[in-house]
């Protein structure tokens, strides 16, 4: 248990973190550029710590799979970002965010993470402002905030509805003229293959260029995965088709432990699943339930006439009709924070009140709102999602209701690091969503931009030193030492095996099989026997797809059917993990619902008892079942309560 | 519905390329066009044929990976969106769709329908930025900014990089590109401050790339996926004449 | 002019502009002057204010001025085109169809065609007028060479005039587009005037084309 320590510094709540930074040993410019650091990733909190690092004078690697860092998925956030600056002057501050970010976790994250993270959020918009980031402004020119879920403030800047875009091309920016500069060398189309490890420590990887499958080797003092999160495990996610979890599974695989793998949210605004060939799931913003009603028909035999297109829905009597989370909900309404929202959907559809053509989708009204405010401010309002809508699924979302459904967005769970962002391998840290985050159990709505920003431009710089003062003595890593050829050969093997085994399924095949097997056992609603059969079958699968999994192409070349491969390979293992922690953990919390534990009324039941503590799991070896540690979460600045949205 | 489709073949940067014939069967209209292609590619893998290498990620119209010249026009017929945003039911059962890659020699083809698009990192690196450094900055709303400028920098700041504007451009010009972000900037007081280095860094990299000449042709305006204005190219013409005219240094 | 040719490609539109601009002063006062010889049949007017270009120390100056305005013209014309053609060395299979302005794909081939009439239109008119022999003819004012007189003769050439024709009108897609496209280039872009530009441009190459167009086909045809 050693092994776990959060390294939390002593003092006050608003007090730790200027602590820390008063007392963390720094690096000097002219050792800085003696030290290499890697970054891997080139989203909000990759790019944002690489340009940091190299403004700050060290020697900056920084590797992405796309063709630019520009591309990174944290490009198609949409809401927006939070921040405690209390410009509307209605009652925000940095405790506020704070507690609604630990609250909306549902009491599953670490006090002092979170709380420097609310505390760093202005420092943010100041730094995305200097930038030139277009923030909406109103008519005074100041800065524009919008209310989003789980808050009584409105504290979310945007830039339309694209606030992901304009942070990333921020950071894109601001690495970009690192790169000019020469300070940070940039590797694009690169996937990282391993993580080296050398006496203990975290000082290189293992990549492969995706043009001409080169294996390289690169080494550095200190590595950061920001690498992103595994939403991709279900296959059908609102993730990019190349957002994957095999950076962080390959560190897991090298030591590194996996905190909380089975905190997986799943967004209740979701274009719904319209055929076998569909690749992604499109994402609507939830603002959207700010003016629209969700329901579903009261009568099964209405829902099985819609179903069948007999009915419409518009010609369903009011009466007739079931506004479920304002008839459980009544005081938030279609507003409950999404975890919630995507379970009653969930809820009506498996008891058979499901619309669409498939049944698994609820209504979004806006008839009501149209009514009320007319058709014009609607669409000032949100024109340019029912643009979206109605060019997918070739319905006018105006005259009829829009159909949802919840898709996996977001995964709370990454790997374990401590205040430091340090992960169990000195030297490796885990940064933005790749790490198991301040999330907790539940993430709220513009707080994974926060969060990743935070992580990039104010956290990693500062926390990063405190272990690179120590490194000061270490000269350039050579990339021959022995544990650089092994990861180099061990990749390579890899690499042969898959292309050699020339079975008859193709890769997306196992991919989709593994997503059903998540979506149904290790999605919304989970239960013991679920989630043990889930263990079963993805066991099974793995032995299948190591058997009889095609590849086509060579190794030389590009070869999109062996990157996939490659990342379906680790999703399967990561699948197991998930459904691991998901059993282990006897409780329903946030994102986590489990069957088994539920209040009369259908309402997540917490443990705090036994359950106030992030899982770390331990790998340790092939199909070996991995070790769990417990890193007690200790409360001592707020009261854990019970989330009510009654 | 059944589509003939003609696409561009070419195995490596190295090699000639050449179009080839495909045929899709039972294609839903309410299938994407990538996706159309990924049950192209499942069927050619099942065949153990090379399936057709292309780019794209979000699947969602705002990385900017996806490209594809579909029928003589970058991200297809309809208009607005990305080649990932388009959905079969735009094209007929039975036709035949002629697919191929960006062309431009800034633009090399890496494998089939995908190209290198690192030139226009290079034109960020060259000038696509504010030069401020990570902490130390002062309130976000000590300097209020116009609502119409900030609204205006947000319309040039839409542009997700794909290069449809060059591959649209009779002359493969990228100023569409270079000039949303330099509108952008300028637009911002922030901005102001390196305005004239930039605009004249940016242009010459653009340049030295080998893009071709702005003729005020506005296809790329029209084949924008993010319908950047070419008011944008006006604004980048004016910002790079009064640097040139009263700039204390050439770049 | 080794450094010309390395100008940046928005330095080379914007010399390419003014010059464009400056050449239709040119064609308005061309085509006022050839318009007199319709309006009076001793052609009077027309031999005045020709004998008047030709001789004011002023205008033998600006001459030379407008000479290099179309060297410049002509050349940077040129070098674009040929930069732009070696920007896509793969051409595409289908070719795009979404130029907003149509005629701006044509500039060169109607630039060309322009500069090949201009050659032609120089020999048959101004070198005849400079350095051959024209019959002089008196009027009370005074006595002038009677190029009105070379004019409607050369107009009644049919093969003459409908080149003529054919090179005017591409000379106006040629003004169509590049009237508009100048000030764009010259950065003037406005949600108000600039479709006031363009209806503008649009309206003077329609004039400056018929203007020039009519003189020959009313001679011809008269």
């Amino acid at each position: 248990m050693t092994k776990l320590n959060p390294k939390i510094p002593n003092g006050q709540l608003d007090q730790k973190w200027t602590n820390y930074k008063a007392h963390q040993n720094l690096v000097n410019p002219s050792n800085k550029r003696r030290l290499d650091i890697i970054v891997v990733g080139t989203g909000l909190a990759g790019a944002a710590a690489a340009a940091s690092f190299g403004e700050l004078g060290f020697n900056v690697k920084v590797f992405g799979i796309h063709d630019s860092p520009r591309r990174a998925h944290s490009i198609a956030a949409q809401g927006g970002i939070n921040a405690a600056k209390n410009y509307p002057n209605d009652g925000d501050s940095v405790f506020r965010l704070f507690y609604d970010t630990i609250k909306g976790g549902d009491y599953r994250a670490r006090e002092a993470n979170v709380f420097r993270l609310a505390e760093v959020s202005n420092s943010i918009i100041d730094q995305c402002v200097a930038q030139g980031v277009p923030f909406a402004r109103d008519y005074g020119g100041l800065l524009d905030n919008r209310s989003f879920g789980g808050a009584q403030v409105s504290r979310t800047f945007y830039a339309r509805g694209q606030t992901g875009q304009q942070l990333l091309l921020g950071a894109y920016s601001a690495l970009s003229k690192e790169i000019g500069k020469k300070t940070v060398k940039m590797y694009t189309r690169r996937d990282l293959m391993d993580v080296v490890i050398v006496d203990g420590l975290a000082r290189g990887i293992i990549v492969r260029n995706l043009i001409t499958g080169e294996i390289e080797r690169h080494s550095a003092h200190a590595v950061v995965l920001a690498t992103g999160g595994y939403g991709n495990v279900f296959f059908l996610s609102t993730n990019a088709m190349s957002s994957n979890g095999s950076a962080i599974w390959k560190a897991y695989k090298k030591g590194a432990f996996f905190g909380n793998p089975c905190f997986t949210q799943i967004h209740p605004t979701c274009i719904p699943v319209h055929g076998e060939y569909q690749s992604k799931l499109t994402l609507m913003s939830e603002s959207l339930r700010n003016d629209g009603r969700i329901w579903v028909p009261k009568k099964l035999e209405d829902a099985e006439k819609i179903r069948k297109g007999t009915l419409k829905a518009g010609n369903l009597k009011e009466e007739d009709r079931d506004y479920y989370l304002e008839r459980r909900y009544p005081a938030f309404g279609n507003l409950v924070p999404r975890d919630v929202a995507s379970r009653a959907a969930k809820e009506r559809c498996d008891a058979g009140f499901g619309v669409g053509t498939t049944g698994l989708a609820v209504y979004l009204d806006f008839a009501d709102s149209i009514k009320r405010l007319g058709k014009n401010v609607i669409e000032s309002r949100y024109g340019n999602l029912f643009q979206m809508y109605e060019k997918i699924v070739d319905e006018n979302p105006y005259e009829n209701p829009m159909m949802i459904y919840p898709a996996v967005h977001y995964t709370m769970g990454g790997i374990w690091v401590d205040y430091e962002l340090q992960t169990t391998i000195p030297g490796l840290f885990a940064a933005g969503e790749a790490n198991f985050s301040d999330h907790g159990a539940n993430r709220l709505g513009a707080s994974a931009l926060m969060q990743g920003l935070s992580d990039g431009y104010f956290v990693l710089p500062y926390t990063i030193q405190n272990y690179l003062a120590n490194q000061i003595q270490i000269p350039t890593i050579k990339t021959d030492l022995p544990e650089f050829v092994q990861a180099e050969k061990e990749t390579k093997d890899l690499i042969q095996k898959l292309l050699t085994i020339n079975g008859k399924n193709t890769v997306d095949s196992y991919h989709r099989k593994l997503g059903l097997i998540m979506w149904d056992n290790v999605g919304m609603g989970r239960n013991k026997e679920g989630l043990t059969n889930a263990i079963k079958l993805i066991q099974e699968l793995k032995v299948d797809f190591w058997k009889n999994v095609k590849v086509t192409g060579t190794n030389d070349q590009v070869n999109p059917e062996l990157e996939k491969a490659l990342r379906v390979a680790d999703f399967i293992e990561l699948g197991e993990l998930m459904a691991r922690d998901a059993l282990s953990r006897q409780e329903s919390c946030g994102g986590h619902f489990r069957e088994e534990y539920q209040t009369p009324e259908g309402e997540a039941l917490r443990d705090d008892k036994d359950f106030t503590f992030v899982s770390a799991w331990e790998y340790k070896g092939d199909n070996v079942e991995p070790e769990m540690h417990k890193e007690p979460l200790v409360f001592e600045f707020i009261e854990v309560k019970q989330r009510n949205y009654k | 519905m059944d589509l003939t489709l003609k696409i561009w073949r070419q195995a490596s940067s190295k090699v000639k390329g050449q179009f080839v014939n495909y045929q899709v069967q039972n294609i839903s209209a309410e299938a994407s066009f990538l996706e159309m292609l990924d049950i192209l590619n499942e069927s050619l893998v099942a065949k153990g044929e090379e399936p057709v290498a292309f780019d794209h990620d979000c699947r969602e119209g705002i990385c900017g990976a996806c490209s594809l010249y579909i029928n003589g026009r970058p991200h297809g017929p309809d208009r607005g969106i990305t080649t990932c945003q388009m959905h079969m039911r735009n094209f007929k059962h039975g036709e035949t769709i002629i697919i191929e890659p960006w062309r431009a020699k800034p633009f090399p083809v890496i494998k089939d329908l995908m190209v290198d698009r690192s030139s226009f990192d290079e034109i960020i690196q060259a000038g696509g930025f504010v030069s401020v450094r990570t902490g130390g900055i002062p309130d976000a709303n000590s300097i209020p900014i116009p609502r119409r400028n900030a609204e205006l920098a947000m319309d040039a700041a839409a542009c997700i990089g794909c290069g449809a504007c060059v591959a649209a451009c009779k002359n493969a010009s990228a100023m569409l590109f270079v000039s949303a972000k330099v509108s952008q900037f300028a637009l911002l007081p922030q901005g102001r401050i390196e305005a004239q280095e930039r605009v004249q860094r940016m242009v010459a990299k653009m340049d030295e790339l080998g893009f071709g000449n702005c003729t005020n042709t506005y296809a790329c305006e029209a084949e924008c996926p993010k319908e950047i204005s070419v008011s944008n190219i006006a604004r980048m013409n004016r910002e790079f004449l009064s640097a040139k005219l009263i700039s204390h240094k050439e770049f | 002019m080794g450094k010309s040719l390395t100008y940046s490609s928005i330095t080379k539109k914007i010399i390419m502009s003014l010059a464009g601009l400056f050449l239709i002063s040119f064609l308005l006062v061309h085509l006022g002057i050839n318009l007199l010889i319709l309006f009076d049949n001793t052609y009077e007017s027309f031999n005045t204010a020709a004998h008047f270009m030709a001789t004011n120390p002023l205008i033998q100056t600006f001459q030379w001025v407008l000479f290099i305005g179309f060297i410049i013209h002509i050349i940077y014309g040129i070098i674009v085109q040929l930069q732009n053609w070696s920007a896509r060395p793969v051409r595409y299979m289908k070719k795009g169809y979404s130029e907003l302005s149509f005629f701006s794909k044509f500039m060169i081939h109607t630039g060309v065609v322009v500069f090949i009439f201009l050659i032609i239109h120089f020999a048959n008119f101004f070198i005849v007028a400079k350095f051959g022999h024209v019959d002089e003819v008196t009027y009370k004012s005074g006595t002038y060479e009677n190029l009105g007189a070379v004019v409607v003769e050369t107009f009644k050439i049919g093969w003459y005039v409908a080149f003529y024709v054919v090179a005017l009108l591409l000379l106006g897609f040629h003004l169509e587009h590049g009237i508009q496209s100048a000030f764009q280039s010259l950065g003037i872009n406005h949600w108000r005037y600039t479709p006031v530009i363009k209806r503008i441009g649009t309206l003077l190459s329609i004039l400056i084309t018929l203007g020039f167009i009519a003189i020959p086909l009313v001679i011809y045809f008269s």
